[in-house]
C-alpha cells in the first residue's frame, strides 16, 4: 500500500469520488420518481403488479456490462448512458419494495381511516405511506448500495467513478489505487446505508418508542 | 399541520438540497460536462481528451491534456476505453474531442478496408478526405507504433522462428493471444490467414499488449502474443518480435485527431509542436518507464514535455 | 431492425454453437463458475448463519452483512486478487464467493430468528437438544427464507460471473467483453440474453427445489414477502 501515491493523488480521488456520488444520487432520484408512480399503480391495480414486476425483473437480470453497452448506440459514450443504466437497475428493487410496503398496510387500518373520512390522497400520504415507510426505505437502501457497486462497472465505458482506479491499478500491476477504490466505495455504501436508516428514524418517530 | 408531515417536508428538503449540492459540485468540478459539441466556435468549451486502454495511448493522451492546459485550454480527460471501436464513434458523435491515433489503423477503421500502404502521406490524405470537415487530423509524428507478433527466445528456437512467414507451417501447434479485436481486424487473424496462411490452434482474448498478454506469454499459456513495436517491456523481457516480411501492417504514425468544433489554431500549433518531438525511440523509452519501472503515466508525460521544452507558455 | 437481424444471425450461425468459443462451451464454463462459487459460499455461510441464528448472537452483523456485502465491488476484488495471485481462477472465485455469502447469511439468520418463540420453547419442552431443535424445528420452519437466500445468491453469482472474462477467462462474459472491444452489438446482446436466460433458469430451478424442500404449512406467503422485500431478495 503506497501512501505516497494516495497523498499525491488526492485531486483524482476527490474527482472520482464526486463522480461516483453524483451518478448514485442521480440514479436513485430518477429511479424513485419512476418507480413510485409505477408502484402506486401496481398497488391499486393488483393485476398490473405481475407484469410490472416481470419487466423490471427481467431488466435486472441483464448483466450490467451489457446494459450499458446496449445503451451506447442510443445515448452515446456519455454520462447519460451511465445514469440511465444505473437508474434502470434501481427500478426492480424500488418498485417491489414500495408495492410490498403498501400491501403490508393492514386492511382494517385502511378501512378505519376511510370510515373517519380520509380521502384517497390523504389516505395515501397520512396512513399508507407512513406505515409502508420502513419497507420502502429498505428498498432505497438496497438500491443505493447496489448502485454504488454498479457505478464501478461504468469504468468499462470511460467513466467508473472510483472504479476507474481498478482499471488503472490493473494495467500497471499496482494494488494501491485498487485498494483505495474498494475501501472508498464500501465506505460510501455504508454511509449511504446509515444515512437512510437515519432518515427512517426521523420519519417514523412512533417506531422509536418500542423497547 | 401534523408533526410527521413537517418532518417529512424537512427530510425531502434535505434530500433535494443534497441532490442540488452534489450536482452543483459536480458541475463545478467538471464531472457533468460532456465536453465536445458544447460550442460552435472552436475551443469554446472544455476539450475532452480520450484514450484507449494501453500504456502508450494513455501517456499520449496525458501529454495532449498537459499541453493544452499549458496554453490555457480547459481540458477534461476521460478514463481509457476498451478499443478504437468504442472510442472513435464517440469522437464522431462529439462525446470526445481529441484522441491520439495511428495513421494506418485509423484509416483501416474509417474506410472499412484492408490497408497495407507504408506511405504516411497517403494515409494522412485518405484520413483528411474521409473525416473532414467535422474531424481534423493534424501533423503526424515521426514515431510509429506497429502491431507485431512476439515470441519468447525459447519458442523462436524450438520452431525456428525469425519472420512471421516462419509461423505458417507450425501455427496449428501454437496458441496465440491478443486483444479481442484481433479476431475481426484485418491486421489480426483474418489478415494473417489471407496474407501469410497462418491459422493458430487457438486464440485467447486477452488485452492489447497489457498485463494479461504479458503474463500469458511469460507463463506459457500462449506461445505467440500480439504486442506493439514501441512496447519497451518486450525488450526488457528479452522477447523477440517476428519480422513482418509480407505486406500486411501499414505505417502507423502517431497522429492527433481532433473535432473541428473543439480546435483552434493555438491548439493545433501546440499539438503539432509536440508531434514533431515524438520519435519511436523516445516513445519506447516512455512506455518502458511506465510498464517496467512502474512510473505514473502522468509524471512520465509531464517530464517528457518539460525535457523537450514544450511547457511554459 | 437491422440489429435484430444481426442478433438472429448470431444465434443461428452454426459456428457460434461449436468449438471452445461456442455458446455451449461458454455456457458450461459459466455454469461451472457459478455452481462452484455458490456451493462454496453456502458451505461457508450456512453453518455460520445457522449457529448465529440458533444462539441469537451476532445479529447486527448478520443482518447488515448483506447490504454491506452488496457494496463490495466485484470488479475491484477480481483485479486485486489477480494482482496478488496471478492469472488463475482464484481471483474469479474470490470475488464470486464473497458475493455469494452475504445473502445466504442474512436470510438464514433472519429465517432462524423468526421461528416463533413458542414453537422453539415447546420443542425444548419436549426434550429436544439444541442441535435437534435446530435440525428438526428451526431449519424446516426457516427453509423458505434459507432457500430464498441461496436463490438470491445464485442469481447474483450468475450475473457477476460475467466478469471472469475481464481477466481473460471464459463464461458468457466472453461474449460481452469481446463484443465490447469490437463493438459487436449482436454478440453482446446475444451474451446478455444468454446470461438473462440462465439467471431465470436458476431462479426457476431453485423455486422448484424450494417447493420440494419446504413442507406445507410453513410460513404464510404474505409475511415472507415482506421480509424478503426488506432483505432485498431479487427473486419473485
Amino acid at each position: 500500500m503506497d501512501w505516497a501515491w494516495v497523498g499525491s493523488h488526492l485531486d483524482d480521488i476527490q474527482h472520482l469520488l464526486l463522480q461516483h456520488i453524483t451518478f448514485t444520487v442521480s440514479a436513485l432520484f430518477f429511479g424513485f420518481i419512476i418507480a413510485f408512480p409505477l408502484a402506486l399503480v401496481a398497488a391499486r391495480y393488483p393485476r398490473l403488479y405481475q407484469p410490472i414486476l416481470g419487466i423490471t425483473g427481467v431488466l435486472f437480470t441483464i448483466p450490467s456490462i451489457a446494459l450499458f453497452l446496449l445503451l451506447l448506440p442510443f445515448t452515446g459514450l456519455s454520462e447519460t448512458t451511465c445514469i440511465l443504466g444505473l437508474t434502470i437497475y434501481t427500478l426492480l428493487v424500488l418498485v417491489r419494495n414500495t408495492v410490498e410496503g403498501l400491501r403490508g398496510v393492514p386492511d382494517d387500518v385502511k378501512e378505519a381511516a376511510e370510515a373517519m373520512g380520509y380521502r384517497p390522497l390523504a389516505l395515501l400520504m397520512k396512513v399508507e405511506l407512513p406505515i409502508a415507510l420502513p419497507v420502502v426505505i429498505a428498498g432505497l437502501r438496497i438500491a443505493a448500495v447496489t448502485t454504488i457497486g454498479l457505478v464501478t462497472i461504468t469504468a468499462l465505458i470511460t467513466f467508473g467513478g472510483l472504479g476507474a482506479f481498478f482499471i488503472d491499478g490493473f494495467r500497471r500491476d499496482f494494488a494501491t489505487p485498487i485498494i483505495v477504490g474498494i475501501v472508498l466505495s464500501v465506505a460510501l455504501a455504508v454511509a449511504a446505508d446509515l444515512s437512510l436508516v437515519g432518515v427512517q428514524r426521523v420519519l417514523t418517530p412512533w417506531a422509536r418508542t418500542r423497547r | 399541520m401534523s408533526m410527521s408531515s413537517i418532518r417529512t417536508r424537512r427530510v425531502v428538503a434535505a434530500f433535494a438540497a443534497l441532490a442540488l449540492l452534489s450536482a452543483g459540485c459536480a458541475a463545478e468540478d467538471g464531472t457533468l460536462d460532456t465536453g465536445g459539441g458544447s460550442s460552435d466556435e472552436g475551443g469554446g468549451g472544455p476539450v475532452t481528451v480520450g484514450s484507449v486502454n494501453f500504456t502508450e495511448n494513455i501517456i499520449l493522451a496525458e501529454m495532449y491534456s498537459a499541453i493544452l492546459e499549458d496554453i490555457g485550454v480547459e481540458v477534461e480527460t476521460r478514463q481509457p476505453g476498451a478499443s478504437r471501436e468504442i472510442i472513435f464513434p464517440a469522437v464522431e458523435q462529439g462525446e470526445i474531442d481529441l484522441v491520439p491515433e495511428y495513421t494506418g489503423a485509423l484509416t483501416a477503421f474509417v474506410t472499412e478496408d484492408e490497408v497495407t500502404t507504408t506511405s504516411t502521406e497517403e494515409l494522412v490524405q485518405t484520413l483528411s478526405d474521409e473525416l473532414e470537415p467535422d474531424i481534423q487530423v493534424l501533423e503526424p509524428a515521426p514515431a510509429q507504433d506497429q502491431d507485431g507478433l512476439v515470441v519468447t527466445p525459447e519458442t523462436a528456437e524450438q520452431y525456428n522462428l525469425e519472420t512471421v512467414s516462419d509461423l505458417a507451417p507450425v501455427a496449428d501447434e501454437l496458441i496465440a493471444g491478443g486483444p479481442p479485436e484481433e479476431k475481426t481486424r484485418n491486421v489480426g487473424l483474418p489478415g494473417l490467414k489471407d496474407v501469410y496462411g497462418i491459422e493458430f490452434a487457438e486464440f485467447k482474448s486477452l488485452d492489447a499488449g497489457g498485463p494479461l498478454t504479458i503474463e500469458a506469454l511469460e507463463s506459457g499459456a500462449i506461445d505467440v502474443g500480439r504486442a506493439f513495436t514501441t512496447q519497451g517491456i518486450i525488450g526488457d523481457k528479452g522477447w523477440i518480435f517476428l519480422e513482418e516480411d509480407k505486406p500486411l501492417i501499414p505505417a502507423e504514425n502517431i497522429i492527433p485527431v481532433i473535432r473541428a468544433d473543439a480546435s483552434t489554431p493555438e491548439i493545433e500549433k501546440a499539438l503539432d509542436d509536440l508531434s514533431a518531438k515524438l520519435t519511436t525511440e523516445a516513445l519506447t523509452k516512455l512506455n518502458a518507464l511506465v510498464d517496467v519501472d512502474k512510473e505514473d503515466p502522468v509524471d512520465v508525460a509531464t517530464q517528457f514535455l518539460e525535457d523537450e521544452g514544450l511547457l511554459g507558455n | 431492425m437491422e440489429f435484430l437481424a444481426d442478433l438472429f444471425e448470431w444465434f443461428t450461425d452454426p459456428i457460434n454453437w461449436s468449438g471452445t468459443e461456442g455458446i455451449p462451451a461458454r455456457l458450461w464454463e459459466h455454469i461451472q463458475y457459478s455452481l462452484i462459487a455458490t456451493f462454496i459460499g453456502a458451505l461457508i455461510a450456512l453453518p455460520l448463519a445457522l449457529v448465529l441464528g440458533h444462539t441469537g448472537r451476532g445479529g447486527l452483523l448478520a443482518i447488515n452483512l448483506t447490504n454491506t456485502g452488496r457494496a463490495i465491488p466485484s470488479l475491484g476484488i477480481i483485479i486485486l486478487v489477480y494482482i496478488a495471485a496471478g492469472l488463475n481462477l482464484l481471483p474469479v472465485y474470490a470475488a464470486l464467493v464473497a458475493l455469494a455469502i452475504p445473502p445466504i447469511v442474512t436470510n438464514t439468520y433472519v429465517g432462524i430468528r423468526s421461528v416463533d418463540r413458542g414453537v422453539r420453547e415447546s420443542a425444548e419442552g419436549m426434550g429436544l437438544t439444541g442441535f435437534q431443535v435446530l435440525k428438526d424445528v428451526e431449519i424446516p420452519v426457516a427453509m423458505p427464507l434459507i432457500m430464498a437466500g441461496i436463490r438470491t445468491s445464485a442469481v447474483q453469482v450468475v450475473a457477476t460471473a460475467t466478469l471472469a472474462a475481464y481477466i481473460g477467462f471464459g463464461g458468457l462474459g466472453r461474449f460481452l467483453i469481446d463484443g465490447l472491444a469490437t463493438f459487436d452489438l449482436a454478440q453482446m446482446t446475444g451474451g446478455a440474453v444468454l446470461v438473462a436466460v440462465l439467471s431465470l433458469a436458476v431462479e426457476v430451478a431453485f423455486g422448484a427445489l424450494q417447493n420440494a424442500l419446504v413442507s406445507e404449512g410453513v410460513a404464510p406467503r404474505k409475511r415472507t414477502a415482506t421480509i424478503r422485500a426488506k432483505l432485498g431478495s431479487t427473486t419473485a
